[in-house]
């Protein structure tokens, strides 16, 4: 009988995995993880922030295991990394040694330490390249003998944050120190939600998401337009308590990721004897992994508007917090394709049972 | 009309929106109106005392910012008081402090001896539910679960009300600012609670409907015989519903009496300033 | 069992405590208790919360039947149940006797349960009041001071608009007088089962975070009105068109050629075992 849609699953199931590896190795050219890593740097920055992850290897891995599917690609890192025994926790990482990339600011022209521009498709034209369409072993090997030899002249960048000036000057308003740190991954994050909680939650954040409701945020569904005070991509060490002796450090590795503080101007929170209060500068903070200035601005808009009072709906941290997540939004709207026969059935039950009831009333 | 037993007390008020410092938690003159120019806090009610009469109608007048409202959100426990004790005779006898007890009694305080009528009506109401469920709602919390009887009692109670059967399917917000202040009314008496709170019932309607509405009002107080608490800033209201009033300002109750002691013989300043304006 | 992954894949860290979370469910009969979801390579919303119930309380002993929509062979089923085997030694069946873990999504077996079983609920939305108040903090509070005339209310919107209450499954049962809670999407048919079962009863949501227990012996009622009580689907003149059951909970569907609808026990493993006893649709 061809309609029992109850038997033969396991093989059905199967079959379509199966399948599967026929579409991931569909033509005849082979993907190199190496490639994928090193020539899809955004992509798998993208994935290893989403993920919480980071692991350019396996990010790879995971693209090339998933036909590039972003999301996918996120949810195998995930599951992967749930299974890792958490050793130990790193000592915050200073932003401030952070071995700069890039380093921009929106708010003045000229910055301690300077700007730099560093790697930015902002001012490209977007248009198709099609010299690169066909380019050889050969071409890229002179694009990468040049930079080799401008690297090893150049000194490694450390700059002061932007901040600080304005901090040392009175006019940023302070927030307040959170002793106890929270850990969203271990612990399920309630509500109202501390900033660190809010922080680790944005920053695992769907990029689209992020940027999506950060975008209606200073479109008029927050208070607030941001100037960003400074923008950084870099290298960052990551540094634990050294395990066997007391009291000293050790250096695990380096990442690379992005970090942004934005000024928005706000009424001072201190006493004042005057009948105004003054204003002050309020920072929204964001910081994503690897290379991705928008998410990591979108992050520090969210955090600012999540600080703030206001009824507005991005003001709502349940809102804002709790349907971001790439695996659960994803989840959970895939999970629509399971059968729902018996629910549906419960729900047609009620619907007949109305209708038998209504129609004697027309007659 | 009026009986000597009390049917509310409450001792002492105290309502402050901020942390005060040491000069206006000591000294009170150095308030300016109800704010402390040091520190800012602003204090909403300064030890306000008052009695109600088991079915009695006392008015509350005064201008906005003199305290009334804060009044009102402590007895229907909106707010939660700094200070204080509150007592209902038809609670534990009257011994225990409202106040002081758990939101799950605190809970049954409202849903079974309270009922309140906000100025807003979204205060009040679920706009988008019908008006009929709107009134059941306060049956269901006090434990009703026979549909057919709350149906009843709210077909009845909102043609009482001047909200015609025909509508009772209707969600509030289909309906004109007097008839969604007439469901409210009825959703607050659904319960015959033996208190009722009016805050402002009157304010922002039509002089026509402002005469309707508190025509029920004293309709209700008579079938009812409801013990109720009506403020607001129109004394031609209070005038019109109050056996007895009090005069706030700045927080504190600067005079009380009969309403038409009041009203004939005012004699604190603002008191007769407000009734000045209204001759 | 994959020997790259530990035994029931997580940690032995967070099996540990969802056990704990399991324990204070147990205690709190209907009280939803938070705990620390993991990721784990079932997609969020696909079961993940009763997997995480299932993987941490497996034991070597256990046999382990899987089921979605009663069905033992419905393709997330198969999907768990390869899942679970890949990463434990448990036996597996699909006869809900032999079992003494159920992993469940949308029934409960009609075989009346045993004190020596325990079924797992995977549960989409635990919150009952989530219709009626969309934030968790005011939920929590609502739950706490027994506020419940929201939900009550929606019932009874629903009689006076419709004449009926509207909610198909996953409809709300009181639990030891104390705790509303969705009882997951499970048809009302089910609900009554819950009622003073002899099995202990997990209900696991992941993506939600949320963990909740009915224990043996536990008064649940399904809530309704005195002259709108609670109803069961109608299942009134059906009879299951492979092994002739009637009075159990049937999935319908049309014949592809003829068009003419008919009914098959949703609980395909107690269809089986009626008909591998000779039953069928003639008798």
């Amino acid at each position: 009988m061809a309609y029992v849609a109850v038997t033969g699953g396991r093989e059905a199931v199967e079959k379509s995995i199966e399948l599967l590896s026929k579409y991931r190795t569909g033509g005849e050219s082979q993907v190199e993880i190496e490639a994928i890593q090193e020539r899809m740097g955004l992509l798998i920055d993208r994935i290893m922030s989403e993920a919480g992850f980071y692991a350019p290897e396996y990010a790879a891995l995971a693209l090339k295991q998933s036909e590039g599917s972003l999301e996918e690609a996120v949810f195998l890192l995930r599951a992967y990394r749930s299974t890792l025994a958490r050793s130990w926790y790193s000592k915050p990482i200073s932003t401030e040694d952070m071995t700069i990339h890039r380093r921009i600011s929106a708010a003045f022209k000229d910055i301690v330490g300077g700007q730099f521009l560093g790697a930015t498709y902002d001012y490209t034209h977007r248009l198709l390249d099609f010299s690169i369409m066909d380019e050889t072993q050969e071409d890229v090997k002179k694009i990468k003998e040049k930079w080799q030899s401008m690297q090893e002249e150049a000194e490694p960048i450390k700059v002061p944050r932007v901040s600080d000036v304005l901090r040392e000057e009175g006019v940023i308003s302070c927030g307040k120190k959170e002793e106890e740190l929270e850990d969203i991954t271990l612990d399920p994050i309630t509500f109202p939600a501390p900033r660190s909680a809010r922080l680790q939650t944005i920053t695992r954040g769907e990029t689209g998401y992020v940027n999506g409701l950060a975008y209606a945020g200073i479109r008029g569904f927050g208070q607030s337009h941001p100037t960003v005070g400074e923008l950084r991509t870099g290298d960052v060490e990551i540094i634990i308590d050294y395990p066997m002796a007391e009291g000293e450090e050790l250096y695990v590795g380096s990442i690379v990721c992005t970090e942004v503080e934005s000024f928005f101007s706000e009424e001072s929170q201190e006493e004042s004897q005057e009948e105004t209060n003054e204003l002050k500068l309020g920072i929204g903070y964001g910081l994503v992994f690897g290379r991705n200035d928008n998410k990591a601005i979108s992050m520090s808009i969210l955090d600012y508007i999540l600080c703030s009072e206001g009824d507005g709906i991005l003001n709502n941290q349940e809102f804002v917090l709790l349907h971001g997540d790439c695996l659960e939004m994803s989840g959970f709207i895939s999970h629509l394709k399971l059968p729902h026969y018996v629910t549906f059935q419960s729900k047609l039950d009620r619907v007949r049972s109305t209708a038998k009831k209504e129609e004697p009333e027309h007659e | 009309m009026k009986n000597e037993k009390t049917a509310l007390t409450l001792k002492h008020l105290v309502v402050k929106h901020g942390d005060g410092c040491e000069l206006c938690n000591n000294d009170e003159s150095v308030l300016e109106r109800n704010r402390c120019p040091h520190c800012k806090t602003i204090w909403a009610a300064r030890d306000v005392s008052l009695q109600v009469y088991q079915g009695e109608i006392l008015g509350v007048v005064g201008e906005s910012g003199s305290g009334k409202s804060t009044l009102m959100k402590s007895l229907y426990m909106d707010m939660e008081p700094t200070e204080g004790e509150y007592f209902l005779d038809c609670y534990e006898q009257g011994q225990k402090n409202i106040f002081e007890l758990s939101m799950q009694q605190k809970k049954y305080v409202r849903n079974y001896l309270l009922g309140m009528v906000y100025q807003n009506p979204y205060l009040g109401l679920r706009m988008f539910f019908s008006s009929g469920a709107n009134v059941a709602e306060k049956l269901i919390a006090a434990g009703n679960r026979n549909v057919a009887n709350m149906m009843n009692q709210c077909n009845r109670l909102l043609s009482h009300m001047e909200v015609p059967v025909s509508r009772v399917k209707e969600p509030p917000r289909n309906f004109s600012g007097g008839m969604q202040q007439r469901v409210q009314i009825a959703k607050a008496i659904a319960n015959h609670p033996p208190i009722l709170f009016l805050d402002e019932v009157t304010t922002g309607l039509d002089l026509s409907v402002q005469a309707k509405v508190l025509d029920l009002v004293k309709k209700i107080q008579l079938e009812y015989g409801i013990t109720m608490i009506v403020v607001s800033h129109d004394l031609a209201v209070i005038r019109m519903l109050a056996d007895r009033t009090i005069v706030m300002l700045d927080g504190k109750i600067v005079e009380e009496g009969l309403t038409d002691q009041i009203m004939e013989d005012p004699q604190h300043i603002y008191t007769q300033t407000l009734v000045n304006s209204l001759l | 069992m994959n020997k790259e992954y530990n035994y029931g894949f997580l940690d032995e860290g967070s099996k540990k405590a969802i056990r704990r979370a399991l324990l204070k469910a147990v205690s709190i009969p209907g009280y939803q208790v938070p705990f620390g979801s993991r990721e784990l390579p079932i997609g969020r919303g696909w079961g993940t919360g009763g997997l995480q119930i299932t993987l941490s309380i497996l034991g070597d002993d256990d046999i382990l039947k899987v089921i979605d929509q009663g069905s033992d062979d419905s393709v997330n089923a198969v999907s768990i149940r390869k899942f679970v085997t890949a990463c434990t030694d448990v036996e597996t069946t699909t006869d809900s006797e032999e079992a003494t873990v159920i992993q469940s999504r949308h029934r409960i077996p009609e075989t009346p349960l045993r004190n020596d079983q325990i079924l797992v609920l995977q549960v989409p939305t635990p919150e009952p009041l989530r219709h009626v108040e969309p934030l968790e903090s005011v939920t929590r509070k609502m739950h706490a001071e027994m506020d419940y005339s929201a939900v009550w209310l929606a019932l009874y919107e629903d009689i006076v608009r419709v004449g009926e209450i509207e909610q198909g499954a996953d409809y709300p049962v009181m639990v030891e007088d104390r705790y509303i809670m969705n009882p997951s999407p499970i048809p009302r048919f089910d609900n009554p089962k819950l009622h003073m079962s002899e099995a202990l009863y997990l209900f696991g949501a992941g993506r939600e975070k949320k963990i909740y227990a009915v224990p043996p012996y536990t008064k649940v009622e399904s809530l309704g009105f005195e002259d709108f009580p609670f109803k069961i689907e109608n299942m009134e003149g059906r009879k299951c068109h492979l092994c002739g059951a009637e009075n159990v909970f049937m999935d319908e569907f049309f014949d592809a050629a003829t068009g003419t609808k008919m009914y098959q026990c949703s609980d395909s493993g107690y269809c089986m075992k009626r008909r591998s006893e000779g039953m069928n649709h003639e008798e």
